[in-house]
């Protein structure tokens, strides 16, 4: 086990490598009387199509989510009951390329650990249950469908990307999870839920030998082997198609633009790379940017104007909307504000001042116990340390900003997506 | 946790603690929510957030706050009970995190004043073209409430269930109202509230009190203190009989199911484990019958609105189900009355409060907004306190509590398309 101390954040963190190949990873939060256990797979709902036993395996979209659903159940029932009786909240998600389960506790954290690590590891479906959640789920992606802020997203994605299985949202359609059957989701539990492609991070008041000793008792011995993913063929930079319009139940326009960067390689270069995209986007269209200021000033958008950098593996891009009487302006607007930055460079004491700003945003983020199990998470499985931020961001310049502002947020790369009231 | 009277009128809560990256700082108005004057105080800390004499514009704002290593300053807007608070939250990175021995808190705190006291005016008044752009600002975010449907139905459930009553009242007024807000009245309510407010002001740090207490005290030297708006109780009143059932229609797939009680009796204790039995928890009679066992619902929950003794049931049904959705809620909300629970739905809720309640010491927005709460409502429940009443509640006081509750109000927002 290894101890790792961070005086510029002020933590520190224990890992451990399982001889199952389970990553292990404890922050100490000793002041705190809330602790958070977070299980993590590295398999999203991006990851349709894989290799298993030499074969390649394409599965519907929406399976890895339908998954979460169902790990809940257990040959005694579901497992919520458990966690509810010791008063801890547990829950799930599915991303784009990770599948979390966790809880928050007051008491009770081992009893509670040894549930999660149970019920994660072992998989129990039947065609009844199976059959049952589809409704649940069906519902689920119905009021997404009526939700502005999910589909204005889902189009964005289906305009920007050719290829990559991002375009697909991860809860799937209502037709695709009708493939869904208890074999396939115990095929692709056998594939990704395996120690090796898993992490478990426990932030909190908690005694980092006891977690890995739980862990390694109750987790299956052998590691599982790599799954390879095909992600579709490599994406060209330029966008499937330039703009999207949808009219639902608004009160006003909404818009989502989108600008595809180039993919990084991972390790320590993502972190660095996603810093930089951040500090990009507070300079071009951050609630102190002049262009923000300027448009606010003159009525042309309001304070949901707002956007980041995301990374996924394979696509990698800037994001930025929100409600505006006229879309199209702003986001042109906003990609010649990009190119004259680029080209003409940023103000130095501007620069210098969202540099300052950034930093206390990383720093302010760790006041959540459950960001700091995610990025824990994000990083192991990407290959990078976050607590390292503040020595990363010593290393960004105001050029590395400018030329992530100049190469990838130009009207090329760019898709618009847009949302119109209905009356 | 302390509370000091700093001036006349002006409370201030210190909360100290060492685990958090960063200090929150607030100063909230407490007063009397009103139709008349809602929307009035809403857009007042809006146009306040526009600009200072010292930082007269956004630039200059984000540029103050930029440099204080991204402090945050934002204004708020709640509604507690009957009353409504309004003003800003600040926070900035804890002096320890800080190089060369920087201190932020004083800085921020002076800033926190000069958005209450000294505003960016135009020949005495507030600038005119601040509130007209703040006031489309909000006309737009409060209709824009109806993008998210969930919300919209519970907003729409509680303003037909409390027409008329103070609690009806939008947390931050209603659209209409807002456009019609003039310069020299939103003037007027500021001249007003601003020395006749209750302003409680709350900081949760590593700072010693008595340093908290200076900064505040030197950052509202300014602001005038003449004559008292105080807080009101809330008043409660008994359901309507029959209740009643509204219905919209709107181009959606998934309907919007929302109903709303009342609850008799003072046992507010018992109300909260009842509530978290009834809707409010995993364990809970609608998580695990309505939405897990039936499939009715894909979400199903219920809220106790402690200050008022209401409770709001929201779910999200296939509008072919509704009389089957109606009648199930029911069901499980009369099963409680009849004491018919198993022992693990009773302990399960009652862990799930205590746990809340402990882990609010690990969250400072968590403690703002009690200690808010607090001060809205003129109590002075403590987590410990409260942590012991929950502990006490006996199976009869829940099933006296669920059967003290009546319903008053069926919202339901369908869609346009009839069922077969």
């Amino acid at each position: 086990m290894s101890i790792v101390a961070y005086p510029r954040v002020g933590e520190s963190v224990h890992r451990q490598t399982l001889s199952n190949g389970l990553e292990v990873i404890t922050v100490s939060k000793p002041y705190h009387t809330k602790s958070y256990a977070f299980f993590a797979v590295r398999y999203g709902g991006m990851d349709l199509r894989f290799r298993v036993d030499g074969m390649w395996r394409d599965t519907p979209a929406g399976i890895a989510h339908y998954l979460e659903h169902k790990m809940f159940d257990m040959e005694e029932g579901s497992v919520m009951a458990e966690f509810a009786q010791r008063g801890a909240s547990d829950n799930a998600y599915t991303s784009n390329a990770m599948t979390a389960y966790y809880f928050t506790s007051t008491s009770c954290f081992y009893e509670n650990l040894r549930t999660l690590l149970r019920f994660v590891s072992i998989p129990y479906f039947t065609q009844e249950s199976v059959d049952k959640e589809r409704g649940i789920i069906a519902q689920e992606i119905q009021e997404t469908e009526d939700d502005p802020d999910w589909r204005v997203y889902a189009n964005l994605m289906e305009c920007l990307y050719q290829n990559s299985p991002v375009r697909v949202p991860v809860t799937g359609s209502v037709e695709s999870i009708r493939q869904i059957t208890p074999q396939t989701l115990y095929e692709c539990h056998g594939a990704f839920y395996t120690p090796s492609n898993m992490v478990l991070v426990c932030v909190g008041d908690v005694d980092p030998g006891r977690v890995a000793e739980e862990a390694e008792t109750i987790l299956p011995k052998e590691g599982g082997s790599a799954v390879l993913r095909d992600y579709g063929s490599e994406e060209l930079l330029t966008p499937a198609r330039h703009e999207i319009a949808q009219s639902m139940e608004v009160s006003m326009p909404m818009f989502l633009a989108g600008y595809k960067c180039r993919p990084q390689s991972g390790g320590s270069e993502t972190l660095r790379q996603s810093i930089i995209g951040d500090m990009a986007c507070d300079v071009l269209f951050g609630s102190s940017s002049p262009l923000y200021t300027r448009l606010y000033e003159e009525g042309a958008v309001n304070s949901s104007l707002g956007g980041n950098f995301d990374m996924l593996p394979g696509a990698e891009y800037v994001y930025v909307g929100g409600d505006a009487k006229d879309p199209r302006r702003i986001f042109n607007e906003i990609t010649q504000q990009a190119q004259k930055l680029g080209r003409e460079g940023i103000d130095e004491d501007f620069y210098q001042q969202i540099r300052r700003a950034a930093y206390g945003g990383m720093l302010r983020s760790l006041n959540s116990l459950e960001n700091i199990a995610v990025s824990m998470a994000e990083g192991h499985f990407r290959g990078f340390d976050y607590f390292r931020f503040p020595e990363i961001f010593d290393t960004v310049s105001k050029a590395d900003v400018e030329a992530f502002l100049r190469e990838n947020i130009s009207l090329d790369r760019a898709a618009l997506s847009i949302i119109q009231p209905l009356h | 946790m302390t509370r000091q009277k700093l001036m006349e009128n002006v409370y201030l809560t210190c909360v100290p603690s060492m685990k958090f990256k960063t200090s929150l700082l607030s100063a909230q108005m407490v007063v009397p929510l009103s139709q008349e004057t809602a929307g009035h105080n809403a857009l007042l800390v809006n146009v306040l957030n526009r600009g200072t004499v010292r930082c007269p514009d956004m630039s200059a704002i984000g540029r103050e706050l930029d440099m204080l290593y991204g402090a945050q300053l934002a204004p708020s807007v709640r509604k507690k009970g009957e009353n409504q608070l309004f003003g800003f939250a600040a926070s900035c990175i804890d002096d320890c995190y800080l190089p060369k021995g920087e201190k932020l808190l004083e800085k921020l705190t002076d800033l926190l004043g000069e958005f209450f006291c000294t505003p960016d005016t135009k020949g005495g008044r507030l600038r005119r073209d601040y509130v007209e752009s703040e006031r489309e600002n909000l006309a737009d975010m409060i209709r824009s409430i109806m993008n998210d449907k969930r919300a919209y139905a519970s907003h729409r459930l509680l303003e037909s269930m409390c027409a008329g009553e103070r609690y009806g009242v939008g947390r931050v007024g209603d659209a209409n109202g807002v456009e019609k807000i003039s310069l020299p009245s939103l003037d007027r309510r500021y001249r007003e509230v601003l020395p006749k407010g209750r302003l409680e002001l709350f900081y949760c740090g590593s700072a010693p009190e008595q340093r908290v207490a200076g900064a505040f005290t030197r950052a509202f030297a300014a602001l005038p203190r003449q004559g008292t708006i105080e807080p009101v109780p809330t008043l409660r009143r008994p359901s309507r009989e029959p209740y009643q059932v509204i219905t919209e229609t709107m181009d959606v797939t998934q309907g919007k199911l929302c109903m709303g009680f009342r609850i008799d009796g003072e046992d507010k204790a018992a109300a909260m484990l009842m509530n978290a039995m009834f809707g409010g928890a995993t364990t809970s009679k609608l998580f695990c019958n309505v939405r897990e066992k039936l499939s009715l619902c894909y979400y199903a929950d219920s809220a106790y609105h402690r200050l008022k003794g209401l409770v709001t049931v929201s779910a999200g049904i296939e509008c072919c189900d509704y009389s089957r959705a109606v009648e199930e809620i029911f069901r499980q909300l009369d099963a409680l009355g009849r004491g018919e629970w198993e022992d693990w739905e009773l302990e399960g809720a009652r862990q799930s409060l205590l746990n809340g309640l402990r882990a609010m010491d690990d969250s400072a927005g968590a403690m703002e907004d009690f200690v808010m709460g607090q001060a809205a409502a003129g109590t002075d429940e403590t987590i410990p306190g409260l942590t012991a009443a929950i502990r006490a509640v006996t199976p009869e006081r829940i099933q006296e509590a669920a059967q003290s509750v009546k319903p008053d109000t069926i919202y339901f927002l369908k869609a346009k398309e009839e069922c077969p």
